[in-house]
This record gives structure tokens, C-alpha cells and sequence, in this order.
């Protein structure tokens, strides 16, 4: 064959192989600019009892996940029953964030499906959401001893996620 | 007499209804001149949620919240670029319609430009390349002869 035929056809391989990479991009997800920074401090009122308030000096000196859930939002009720099995486990506590939800709803929610949470606290106006850049419920933080944030996963958690992504952090900052 | 009456009941309820209009046409903003900043801010800044949109257009709950977030930071004497250092420090450089000029967004910015310059080269040589219109191949006089023949000598024609 002629060097000259060649050339639509590699021309052909490269755009199909230029396309399929952009297929398999996640255009949705956002890279955080807040991996590696000190998470945004807050302290709000815990939904367990709205008097109490807990702040995230509180945890300095733990690895900690923050997730942030609201009972309206479908895909958290997805990844809910994981979260229930991952609290069992006692690998690493997780604590929630109640986003721009009603505090009735949710205390239901907790009290029906389980209560994967050490602690969740009451984000009613999602400004600690805008603060920790959540752009759609539910997202997972990893935040280490010193209250760095490590890593961020947006959309629900599943086992497969957590294995891959999350758990050799988690290990790591442990250990 | 029920003419008179009718008319009346027609006044009162054009009355009425101008009064209840009355109502409708508050401002929407207290503060026209902060609510146009607000806007030209949001236009520059996308959704989150949406992506295609800009603050400024999107109804989108988060896009809600953060116009606020604008409306409360430009009255609280902020100005437009630390609130845009403020969106860029929780969303990244995503949240910017117009991206940075840095090293991760180079191609983006010379890309197009980079692409006309390839498709004019690219023009530049294929014309180049192309062999040009042949010359007419020369006529023996004979030819000549026989094409004025046939053609009719425009000299002779001229003339007559």
C-alpha cells in the first residue's frame, strides 16, 4: 500500500482514539482547589441536639471523613446503606453535613435508614457548603490530623470507590 | 337607568384594578445600581450545577446562594475581583468564563490561533504544490491559417 493511502487512515485511528479519551473524561467533575488546603473551619449545631454545637477544631487530631448529605437528595440515599456498612467497619468516623436540609426530614431519614454518623451538624443555609466548594450532594472529604484536606470524591461512595480512592489515603495518614 | 348602572360596576372595577396593578411594580431590587453589578459579576462566573450557564442565567439552588453570596459581598464594600477570588478559592478556575493565562491553560488559549496557523500552512503548501495552468501549446502557421479560417479574420471583419 502506497504511503500515501496511509495517511487518512492513521488520521482516522488518532481522532477515534482522541474522541474515546473524551468519552471516558468526567467533564462534571471538578478538580477542588481545596485538596492539600485547611478545610474551611465552621461550627454549627448538631442535628442530634440543636443546642450543641461542633466545630471542626473539635476534630484536630483525627483522620475524619466529612460527607455531605441532605434527605432530599436521591443519590445520598444510594450511597447511604455503604456509609451504614463503612460506620461498622470503625476504619475511620465519619461525620456529616446536613446541607441546606429541614432538620425534621433528616433526623427522620437517620432514624429509618441507620445512622452511619458520629456526629452530623446543621448546614441550613449552605454556606459551610459554598465554603467547602459543594457543588452537588452528596461529596466525600478526607481530612487528616492537622485538618487538611486530602482528598475529595463527588457523587455517592460505593465499596468500589472506597477501595480505590479513598481507603489507601485513609491508611496512609493513619499510619 | 341599567345602563347607567352597568357603566358604574365597569368603572369600579377598572378602579379596582388599577389599584390591585399598583401593587405589582416594586422594584425588584432595592438597590438597582448593586443588583447590575451583581448581574455583570454573575455572568462572568458558571453555574456549578448547570456548567453551560452562567450565574447570572441559572435558577439552580447553589446558583441562587451564590449570587447572594455576591449581592452580600459587593454591599458589604467588596470589590468585583476579591469576589472573584473568593468563588475561584472554593471552585477552582472552572468557576471563571474567562480562564487565567497559565502554564495548564496555554493550549487552550493559543489553540485556536495555533489551529489557523496549521490550516494556513497547511493551504500555503498544497497551492504551492498544484502544477499551474499549462501554456497553449504554439500554432504552426499552417494552424494559424486554418483557425482564422474557421474563425473568420476579425480584421477583415473590423473593416467591413
Amino acid at each position: 500500500m502506497s504511503p500515501r493511502l496511509l495517511v487518512p487512515l492513521c488520521a482516522f485511528i488518532l481522532l477515534g482514539a482522541l474522541l474515546g479519551a473524551g468519552l471516558r473524561l468526567k467533564p462534571r467533575e471538578i478538580p477542588s482547589p481545596l485538596i492539600g488546603k485547611a478545610a474551611p473551619a465552621f461550627s454549627l449545631p448538631l442535628l442530634s441536639e440543636s443546642q450543641r454545637a461542633l466545630a471542626s477544631a473539635d476534630l484536630k487530631g483525627k483522620v475524619w471523613l466529612l460527607n455531605v448529605w441532605a434527605s432530599w437528595c436521591t443519590p445520598c440515599r444510594e450511597e447511604h446503606p455503604f456509609l451504614v456498612a463503612l460506620a461498622r467497619e470503625q476504619i475511620v468516623p465519619i461525620y456529616g453535613l446536613n446541607y441546606k436540609d429541614d432538620p425534621r426530614a433528616a433526623q427522620e431519614w437517620i432514624q429509618r435508614l441507620g445512622n452511619p454518623y458520629a456526629e452530623s451538624v446543621l448546614d441550613r443555609d449552605g454556606k459551610v457548603g459554598i465554603d467547602y466548594g459543594v457543588y452537588g450532594v452528596p461529596e466525600t472529604f478526607v481530612i487528616d490530623r492537622s485538618g487538611v484536606i486530602r482528598f475529595k470524591h463527588v457523587g455517592p461512595l460505593t465499596r468500589e470507590v472506597w477501595t480505590r480512592d479513598l481507603l489507601p489515603i485513609v491508611q496512609q495518614l493513619r499510619s | 337607568m341599567t345602563h347607567c348602572a352597568a357603566r358604574l360596576v365597569a368603572i369600579l372595577l377598572l378602579a379596582v384594578c388599577t389599584l390591585a396593578g399598583a401593587g405589582v411594580a416594586v422594584p425588584v431590587a432595592a438597590d438597582p445600581a448593586l443588583e447590575s453589578r451583581v448581574n455583570t459579576l454573575g455572568a462572568e462566573l458558571r453555574c456549578l450545577v448547570c456548567q453551560n450557564q452562567s450565574l447570572a442565567d441559572s435558577h439552580a439552588e447553589l446558583a441562587v446562594d451564590l449570587k447572594n453570596q455576591i449581592r452580600e459581598q459587593l454591599r458589604a464594600g467588596r470589590s468585583e475581583q476579591q469576589v472573584i477570588d473568593y468563588m475561584t478559592e472554593r471552585y477552582g478556575d472552572f468557576v471563571l468564563y474567562r480562564p487565567p493565562l497559565k502554564a495548564s491553560t496555554v493550549l487552550l488559549w493559543a489553540g485556536p490561533a495555533l489551529l489557523v496557523l496549521l490550516g494556513l500552512i497547511a493551504l500555503w503548501r498544497s497551492l504551492g504544490r498544484r502544477p499551474g495552468t499549462p501554456e497553449p501549446p504554439a500554432l504552426s502557421a499552417a494552424d494559424e491559417q486554418r483557425a482564422l479560417e474557421l474563425l473568420g479574420d476579425p480584421r477583415r471583419d473590423a473593416g467591413a
